[in-house]
């Protein structure tokens, strides 16, 4: 069986599912949340580089290698509000995020 | 163009305003914590420059660069100078709030800077890529200046909400990118509008994408079902920050929401249509009913500027020339409101700090006449008061909602603004008819004051001389989205 465009956007859609439901599902711990992001990031590459080789065109690579980067800007950001947030509430589970509701 | 004339005139604000930053962190490094007053105040002066550069040198002739990322139009010199007022006043009435709270640090003028260069480039965007970087320097910026009171609890938790929340649109965003990109073969707005135009319509992975794009940006502009992190983080942000969040960011995220619908997706106006009033009539329903219940102002005003942006999308949906006339006018009438709130709202001091509660205000009228009269000008401008600016801002809409054909859509919008005015007019009624809560200390800083009153000015019924140049303004901008 010959692996197709199709197999490759069905793989990226299960991921991005998961990042997805990892996001929603998860009560424990705010790190599995940032975890679940990258999920979602690379399924778009996935995504990205599976149409860009069936295109023959590079658009979709190059934006693939902004999508790296900016992930990587993104996940630095949100390791250190986590750091600050767990220094002053000493705890990161997602259950303990609750000073503010309505 | 050819290859050897690479102009790069039409970005010249952008560069100016990059190097700008980057130098002014610099500064900021070498001088030390002590160095926020005067990187505050170039600051100012830099976006001062910028925007002068841009209605001198680039003006609203259509030109496009960087192989066609990157597009110049009356429709971005409006949008970029409600954007450039909107940084310059969260910088402005910054200083005295953050001195006080012991985060006077020089990368709070920095951050606003990137946020506010990040914004520029999301309106000027004319292919995805560069609507999405634009979109992700904004975006990075606003999760730490949420963030920034990092001692506070309330503050990292709006951070730490804020950025998930961020980081989930962004990937809903990027999904639909791809989508779009896989099905079309570009990113390219101009190109996307033509080979979208055809016979047999969009292919349904072009359409789905795009579902995924628009619940992205709904997400950056607050409107309902995407609008739960904007309560807590608006709640949770040191003041002057929750201002911004209001003001400059809902405008650059609307405009771009516009480009990219009104010139990317021409051919699908079917498709964007039904879901942009689905949009409009939930966050104008949720902004009205929800915030009856408030009792921190902060709160209230987040409500209030969910219901805001659902009126601001009754324009779009429209889809007219009309439509978009009247959504520029409503988001500029908006951002006077919004900033002279949020100024009057970071004068709620007492002598033990900072209060945020509607009770709070109770007799204003008595100890501070004059502070209660602005804020019942601001209140009755958000509730749609006639005479006032808000008031032409929500009949223009409508206007264009009727003239669309979009009659139950202009009903809703108007019942939903008679439901509001409850919370608006409860405010003034605590003002002005209640037991009087005690006064509040002055001191806020020259800036703050400046800022009310020049809001104030221009929401109340002077409004009636400023509104006919705004909306010429507003005809010129959106005359030059291609239609």
């Amino acid at each position: 069986m010959a692996v197709g465009l199709g197999h490759y956007l069905t793989v990226a859609a299960i991921l991005f599912v998961f990042g997805v439901f990892g996001i929603f599902l998860n009560r424990k711990n705010v790190i599995i949340i940032l975890m679940s992001v990258e999920l979602m990031l690379l399924a778009v590459n996935i995504n990205l580089v599976a149409f860009s080789t069936h295109l023959g065109d590079m658009t979709g690579q190059v934006l693939a290698m902004f999508v790296l980067t900016v992930a990587a800007a993104e996940a630095a950001i949100g390791l250190a509000i986590l750091v600050v947030y767990f220094r002053s509430r000493g705890s990161i589970a997602v259950e303990d995020i609750n000073q503010m509701k309505g | 163009m050819n290859g050897e004339s690479l102009s790069l005139l039409p970005a010249l604000p952008e560069l100016i305003l990059a190097i700008g930053a980057m130098a002014l962190l610099m500064l900021g490094v070498f001088q030390g914590d002590k160095s926020y007053k005067q990187v505050a105040n170039l600051s100012i002066l830099l976006l001062l420059v910028c925007a002068v550069v841009m209605i001198n040198q680039v003006g609203g002739e259509r030109e496009v660069i960087f192989g066609d990322m990157f597009v110049t139009d009356a429709f971005a010199v409006f949008a970029k100078t409600l954007v450039y007022i909107g940084s310059a006043v969260a910088i402005l009435i910054a200083g005295k709030f953050l001195a006080e709270h012991n985060i006077a640090k020089f990368e709070y003028p920095i951050l606003v800077l990137f946020a506010t260069l990040g914004m520029l480039i999301m309106i000027s965007a004319n292919n995805l890529m560069s609507l999405y970087v634009g979109l992700e320097l904004q975006s990075l910026s606003l999760y730490v200046l949420a963030a920034m009171n990092r001692d506070r609890l309330r503050s990292t938790e709006a951070g730490l909400k804020y950025f998930v929340l961020g980081a989930l649109s962004s990937g809903m965003l990027l999904y639909g990118i791809s989508l779009i990109y896989g099905f079309s073969g570009t990113t390219d707005f101009d190109v996307l509008a033509t080979s979208l135009q055809g016979e047999n319509g969009a292919p349904i992975g072009v359409v789905v994408g795009l579902v995924f794009l628009l619940s992205g940006l709904a997400f950056k502009i607050s409107a309902v079902p995407f609008h739960m992190w904007t309560p807590d983080v608006y709640e949770g942000s040191p003041t002057p920050v929750t201002a911004f969040f209001a003001a400059a960011p809902k405008v650059a995220a609307m405009a771009l929401l516009v480009r990219a619908l009104i010139n990317g997706f021409p051919g699908l106006v079917v498709e964007w249509q039904q879901v942009i009033v689905f949009v409009s009539i939930a966050s104008m329903l949720v902004g009205s009913f929800v915030a009856l219940v408030q009792t921190n102002i902060k709160r209230l005003m987040a409500y209030s500027s969910i219901g805001h942006i659902g009126y601001a999308l009754v324009g779009l949906a429209a889809g007219t020339q009309d439509g978009v006339q009247a959504l520029l006018v409503y988001l500029a009438i908006y951002l006077t409101m919004t900033l002279g709130a949020f100024a009057a709202i970071l004068s709620m001091r007492r002598s033990d700090g900072m209060v945020e509660d509607i009770e709070d205000l109770a007799g204003l009228s008595t100890t501070n006449l004059p502070m209660a009269v602005a804020i019942s000008i601001f209140m009755f401008s958000l509730a749609g008061i006639p005479l006032l600016a808000g008031f032409f801002g929500k009949w223009f809409v409508f206007l264009a909602a009727v003239e669309a054909g979009l009659i139950p859509l202009a009903v809703i919008g108007f019942l939903a603004s008679v439901v509001a005015c409850y919370y608006y007019l409860r405010i003034v009624k605590v003002m002005f008819f209640d037991e009087s809560a005690g006064a509040f200390e002055g001191g806020h800083g020259q800036a703050v004051s400046a800022v009310i009153g020049v809001a104030a000015a221009v929401n109340s019924p002077v409004s009636f001389l400023l509104i006919w140049p705004l909306v010429g303004a507003a005809a010129w901008a959106a005359g030059s989205l291609l239609f």
